[in-house]
Parts: structure tokens; sequence; C-alpha cells
């Protein structure tokens, strides 16, 4: 058990807690824990690296010792760790301290918005499922020995103990039916839940009416294992849109809702995003992304826009400089003054669009939604048409009419339809997570079946989104260890691409490091200085110049030595050629819409594979050409990572994001992939076709079964003993047809498959 | 007859025991992390 118990933190990381003075650090643990009744805070921390026992051992008996911690315990399905610490006795920091201290990489997770409610509602479907299923249970046994043939005294008893189990079991477990219905037709919509409602309060109502009367055919059994199969469904429905959502929700970083506000007396104070105003100055500190759109105004920084604008290139800012929000600041801490606030700020306005883009998409209507319009009607008139039948055939014999009518409605009762959606979805969406792909709701599932057009972001999509070494220019053998070190004391994305280059070296010691934003860092060495660089800035201590005019992305010098030249690229990332040209060949077209120059994306498209492609997009120009899409009758999936995709997201027919998104691109998307590869996309494709045909297949089966039930109903030859083992065994034929997306092999990709859930944390602590 | 009377009450109250004890156990969390409770067997030392 050593698999991850030795995980020790890196430099930045200890860097980034030194920058941060402990107050606001303080601050930002206390906004984000819940204050118990007795004066102690709740504060919960995402753990990433915990993987084993050894760890949880290790995080649970190292806080347990600190003083102010009272009670600590991991969650490792979560990757949480959850703390409960009395601030008489210390404070926060003490907590983050101890788990830097025994070596474990840590966030904050925000709790102070209630999310309990969401828990608490998949608490109570469980509840009501398990009393339902006592309820089946029991009243089965009590029919089984009516049905064998009981006498008539014993089985009016049992009938009895039936309706006192049923009638609670129908009022509590069915309110979730019941709820959604009423809801449904408040709205002037007809769903499932109507004739699933009316069919259970019905066989019920008929029931008591007939115990009451001394019969001895009566529905409970039916309507209290109606309820059970159905919230089956509803219960994995509703499992496995919230496993998904908290994964995203977990993936959310916590630092872009506070911003650090310096009071005029020179103090700092952690600031929530809302109640930032134009005029106030902010600290941001390197590492951290502007909380609001923002102009310099003392000091000089490297930024990174790739999630603002799509530009791979880093800017260099200095004073009266603006700055949007959202941009990544790489180099140094710098003072600003917020130009708007959070509302009106670059990710405000993106805001705004991802929900205006959400509207169009809401009217969209799920196939068993679809499925019901028809369905129900047609149900209601048959049961009609059998009650006025009977009327008349019988020559007014209303007890036995409308006996018939609700037979035919409990047979007619959608079970199998309930169940062909949500075990199908939970199934496929299984898979899909073995694959590291997050769904977030079952209606993209269906929506990516019906893609005909691909377009793809560039920046951090088709792209790894930071830069990775490609050449080296002159001698590093005996110099690698230095140049590592120098390297991993920046967090520029340059220097960790050089310094990831010689990630064998071991480190040497430094003096005097210093990071000059806009030219690169230098430090001393043996007495002697030494930089990473701008080649020009690196170039005034080296003595020879061995490059041949050509531009360098970084440059590395001793005093009085020759220069080391790096060239870097934003390389595609693993599986983008294979994605294409599996897309290509599954017939959908292909496009990329980019924010960057024209030559960046012009070299992209032609490695990839794309023809078509358009340069220097705005968000609004990319929402614009989806909606074009749109209007010609194509249904567009949308892969992209950055804030400025987001809205396109929210637009697209259905979308995809990378797990190294920006936090709002990651909420608005359908999907979120967390393996590094592309090949996700074709892949959930194929699942989705797949879980399409399986759902239809689903479909047609109920349909099927219906046809020989309500013949059968409607004549009047059933009984409640034909309609339980009817509905059972079409309810069991679907659930065992769905199991067959797990059957159909679909090609290795040279992955590891095994289950992880673990795996969106830890690729983002590998991305980040 | 005499029997059922006897049979039926203990039967369903078994039945209703389970059924309480489960939503016991759902509402004190213990169904909050199933994967650390399988990986908490193994743990050595219980302090």
């Amino acid at each position: 058990m050593t698999c991850c118990a030795a995980a020790i933190s890196s430099p930045e990381l200890c860097r980034e807690t030194l920058q941060r003075t402990r107050t606001l650090e303080e601050q930002r643990i206390v906004l984000a824990s819940v204050q118990l009744s007795n004066g102690c805070y709740k504060t919960d921390f995402i753990v990433p690296t915990m993987h084993c026992v050894a760890c949880i051992g290790t995080i649970e008996r190292g806080l347990a010792d600190i003083a102010p911690v009272k009670q600590v315990r991991a969650n490792l399905s979560l990757s949480t760790v959850s703390v409960t610490w009395d601030p008489a006795q210390g404070d926060g920091c003490d907590i983050t301290d101890a788990l830097h201290r025994l070596g474990f990489e840590h966030h904050l997770c925000d709790i102070s918005d209630t999310k309990k409610e969401k828990n608490s509602e998949t608490k109570n479907l469980l509840i009501a499922l398990a009393v339902a299923g006592f309820a089946a249970a029991n009243v089965m046994l009590l029919s089984v020995s009516v049905w064998s043939g009981a006498d008539a005294e014993t089985a009016q008893l049992f009938n009895l103990i039936a309706g006192l189990i049923a009638v609670p079991t129908v009022l509590f477990s069915g309110r979730p039916f019941f709820r959604s219905a009423l809801m449904s037709l408040s709205g002037g919509r007809l769903n499932m839940d109507i004739p699933i409602s009316l069919a259970v309060i019905l066989a019920l109502g008929m029931s008591v009416f007939e115990s009451m009367s001394g019969g001895i055919e009566t529905y409970f059994d039916a309507s209290v294992t109606l309820l059970f199969f159905l919230l089956i469904g509803r219960y994995l429905d509703h499992l496995m849109r919230q496993k998904a959502r908290g994964a995203v929700e977990r993936l959310a970083h916590l630092s872009s809702k506070f911003g650090v506000r310096i009071l005029p007396d020179k103090s700092t104070v952690q600031l929530p995003l809302k109640d930032i105003k134009p005029g106030m100055t902010l600290r941001v500190f390197a590492g951290e992304r502007f909380p609001v759109n923002c102009m310099i105004v003392t000091g000089t920084t490297d930024i990174d826009c790739a999630h603002v604008t799509g530009e791979s290139e880093h800017l260099t800012v200095a004073e009266d400089s603006l700055v949007e929000a959202g941009s990544l600041n790489l180099s140094a801490s710098v003072d600003v003054k917020a130009t708007s606030d959070a509302e009106n700020s670059f990710l405000g306005e993106m805001r705004r669009m991802i929900s205006e883009a959400e509207n169009g998409r809401s009217s969209y209507l799920r196939i068993a939604d679809r499925m019901a319009q028809i369905y129900a009607p047609a149900v209601h008139l048959l049961a009609f048409v059998a009650f006025l039948g009977w009327i008349i055939v019988s020559g007014g014999d209303w007890h036995f009419s409308i006996y018939t009518a609700i037979a035919v409605l409990i047979v007619t009762c959608p079970c199998a339809l309930g169940l062909a959606v949500p075990v199908a979805h939970v199934i496929a969406a299984n898979r899909l997570m073995q694959d590291g792909v997050l769904m977030r709701d079952g209606s993209a599932l269906e929506r990516l079946a019906e893609v005909d057009t691909v377009i793809f972001d560039k920046t951090g999509t088709l792209t790894v989104g930071e830069p990775r070494v490609t050449r080296v220019l002159g001698d590093t053998a005996s110099r690698e260890p230095l140049i590592k070190t120098l390297a991993d004391n920046s967090s520029h994305p340059i220097s960790k691409a050089v310094a990831s280059r010689f990630f064998e070296a071991v480190s040497v010691e430094l003096s005097d490091l210093s990071e000059q934003p806009g030219k690169g860092i230098e430090a001393r060495h043996q007495g002697k200085l030494v930089r990473l660089g701008k080649s020009n800035w690196v170039a005034e201590i080296a003595t020879s110049l061995t490059s041949r005019n050509e531009e360098h992305s970084v440059s590395f010098a001793v005093e009085g030595r020759e220069m080391v030249h790096f060239d870097t690229h934003d390389v595609l990332r693993t599986g983008a050629k294979e994605c294409i040209k599996a897309l290509e060949s599954s017939g959908l077209t292909t496009e990329m819409l980019s924010g960057d120059l024209a030559s960046k994306v012009s070299r992209i498209a032609a490695e990839v594979g794309i023809d078509e492609y358009r340069h220097r997009q705005t968000p609004r120009q990319k929402i614009d050409r989806i909606n074009a899409l749109q209007s010609q009758g194509i249904k567009p999936l949308m892969v992209g990572d950055g804030i400025n995709d987001a809205p396109a997201l929210a637009a697209g027919h259905v979308s995809f994001v990378p797990a190294s998104a920006s936090d709002i691109g990651r909420q608005s998307a359908d999907f979120v992939f967390t393996r590094p590869s592309l090949i996700a996309i074709p892949n959930s494709y194929k699942i989705a076709l797949q879980t399409g045909k399986i759902v239809r297949q689903n479909f047609g089966l109920a349909i099927a079964y219906n046809c020989i039930a309500v013949p059968l109903a409607m004549a009047g030859f059933v009984t409640p003993l034909i309609a339980a083992i009817a509905m059972s065994a079409s309810s069991i034929l679907v659930v065992a047809n769905s199991f067959r997306i797990n059957f159909q092999n679909h090609e290795s990709h040279g992955e590891p498959q095994e289950k992880n859930k673990a795996d969106a944390l830890s690729y983002r602590s590998t991305a980040a | 007859m005499n029997h059922l009377l006897v049979l039926i009450p203990i039967a369903l109250g078994l039945g209703f025991f389970g059924l309480l004890a489960f939503i016991w156990s759902l509402k004190s969390g213990q169904y909050d992390d199933l994967d650390g409770a399988a990986e908490r067997i193994l743990e050595d030392e219980n302090p």
C-alpha cells in the first residue's frame, strides 16, 4: 500500500502558499465553511491524490493530532476530507499546513452555499423505493395465497391486510410521480407520469372499494409493484445525473470566486466576487485569474489569455494595460484597479450569453416525453372505449364496465416504458465513465446520437493548451540540473515545459532568485549569473550567440558562456488525428472555430486534417456560426474548453469539454472527458448510437407487450394474477435488453480500461 | 386461522424492522462512502 502515500508537494505549491498571506488563506477557508451550532467550523477539502487506505489513515491521524481539529473524516468515494475545527484553538491554516506536511495536494471545497438539498432528494427517493419494496414483497406474499385458493374468510382477511399496507405506501412512495404529473398538467403538457399516477390511484381506489364490498379480485399488489419498478427507474436516472454533476462540480476551482482587495491602509482583505465594485484596488497573485475586468496600476506581468480569446501566445502587460476577467496571471503579483463589477465583466457577459443560448435548447423534448404525447391519450381513449363498449354489451352493468376500464389502464401502465430509457442510459453512462467520460444527463445521450457536424475549438481542445519543448539548440549535457532548477522556480508555462523536458535531472543550489516579468528568471549559481528567458535578455550575459536570427521561445545561459535555445509549440492533444478520422468515417463533417491567429489555426488544421476552419473568432461569432448551421437543419456537436467557448458550448446541440477546461466551460457542457485523449469523442458517439438503438428496441418490446395485453384487458379476461405476471415479465425483458449495451464490444484504443472513479480528479492534478 | 393471527404480525413485523434498519443506516450516512468503507477494513490499527 505504498502506491501514493509519499506524494511530495511540488516547489510551485510551496511558493504559492508563501506568496499569499496567512490571513487571506484563513479568510478564504472561513468563507468556504459552514458554522456549526457549537461555534466550530466544518470545512471540506478535496484531496485528489487520496487513493487507498494508507492515505486515509495518514490524513485522518495526521489531522486529528493538530490542536484545533475536533473531528476528521475522509471520504474515498468523493476524494474529500471533512474537518470540524474549533476557531478558538487555532486557525484554518493549521489544517492546510498539516495537509502540506503530510504531502497531499488539496483544494478547498465550497460548502457554504447549501448543496445539501440535492443530496437529500436522492435519499428521499431511496427511502420511497425501500418502502415500496417492502410493501411489494409483503403484499405479493398475501396475494399469492389468495390466488392459490385460500378460502373466502382468509382471502378477505389477507385483502384487508394488503390494503392496510398498500394505501399508506402509495400515498408515501407515489409522491414523486403525483407531483410530476400535476406539474405537467398545470403546464398543459402530457408526460408519462400522468398515465402512471392515474393507473396507480385507480387500481388502489378500485381495490379498496372491492375489498369493502366483499370482493376478492383486488389489485393492491399491482399498484405497489408498479410503484416499486418505476421508482427503480426514477432512482437510477437521478443517481446517474447526481453522480456526474457532483464530479463536475468538484472540478471547479474556488479561487475564481474571490478577489483580494487592498484597503487604503495597505491591508488586504478577501472579497467575494459579487462585492467587487469598479474603482476598487485589487491584488492578483501569480498563478491566479483576474476576477473582473481590470486596469494594471502597479507591476508588470505575463498573462495567459488562452481561455479568454483562444490565443495561445502569452502577453506581457504593464501599467495602464487592460486585462479581461478570467485571464491567468503568470509571473508576478500585480495591483490592479477594477474597471467593472462581476456582472459586467467579460465573465458576466459570457454568462448572459450562455443563459440566452440555453433557452434555445430547453425546447428539446426527450424521447420518453415524445412517446408520452402519443401514448397517454391513446391509453385513456382505449380505457374509455372499453367502458362504453361493456356498458352497451352488458346492458348497463356499471360495476363490471368500470372494472374492465380500470384493468385496461392498469395493464397499459407504462411500467416497461418507464424503465426503457433510464436503465439503458444508466448502463451507457457507466460505460462512458469507464472510458473517462462524465455525462450530465440522459437527454445529452439522445442528442449526441443525432449530431451531424462536429465543431472544434483549437487552443486547449485540439491542442494540449500548454507549450511543449519541440527542439533544443545548443549543448545542454552538463547544465541540465541547472536549467531544470531554474525552470522549476517559475510558474510560467514555458518554464514548466522546459522543466518537464529535464524532469530526470537533480536539483542544484541557487541563490538570489528573481523573476522579471516579460523577460525571464535569473539566479546565481556558484557565483555566476544564470538566466532563462527571452533570447535578447539572456544574450546580455552570454558571450556568443549561436542563433542565426531565428525566433526562439526561450533561451538559457550561464554568465560568459554559450547560449542554449529552446523552441516550444502548442502540440496536438493525443488522439486528435484519430478522432477526426474516426468522426469523418462515421459520416460526420468536422470544422474548427478558433480565436487564435490565422497562421497557427491553419497549421493545426492541416495537421489534424480539418478542411473547414475560421480564425480570430469572437464568442459572438462562434454562436452565430452555430446558429447559422442550426437554421440549415444541421445539428452541431461543439467541443471546446475556454471561457470564450462557453456560450457556443451551450448553444450547440450537444457539447464536450476536456476536464482541463475553464469552470464556466465545464458547467455549460453536456459531457466532460477526463482522459487526455480526444478519441473519447468518437467512442462516446458510438455508445450514443448503440444506446439509441437499444432504447428504440425497448420501446418496441413494451409496445408489443401492450398489443397482446390490451385486447385481453378490453375483452375482460384480465385478472390480478395475469396483470402481475404480464407487467413483471415485460419490465424484466426491457431491463435484460438494456444490459446488451455492456456486451457490444468496442474497439480498444490503447488506453487502460479499468474503472477509475477518481479519474477526473487525478487527471486534473496532473494537468494543473 | 389462529396460527395466521400470530404468524402474519410476526412476518410483517420482521419486514418492517428491516425497513426501519435500512432507513436508519441510510440517514446515519453509512452509504456515503462505499469505496472508503471497503478499504478501511484493511487498516491495521484502530486509534
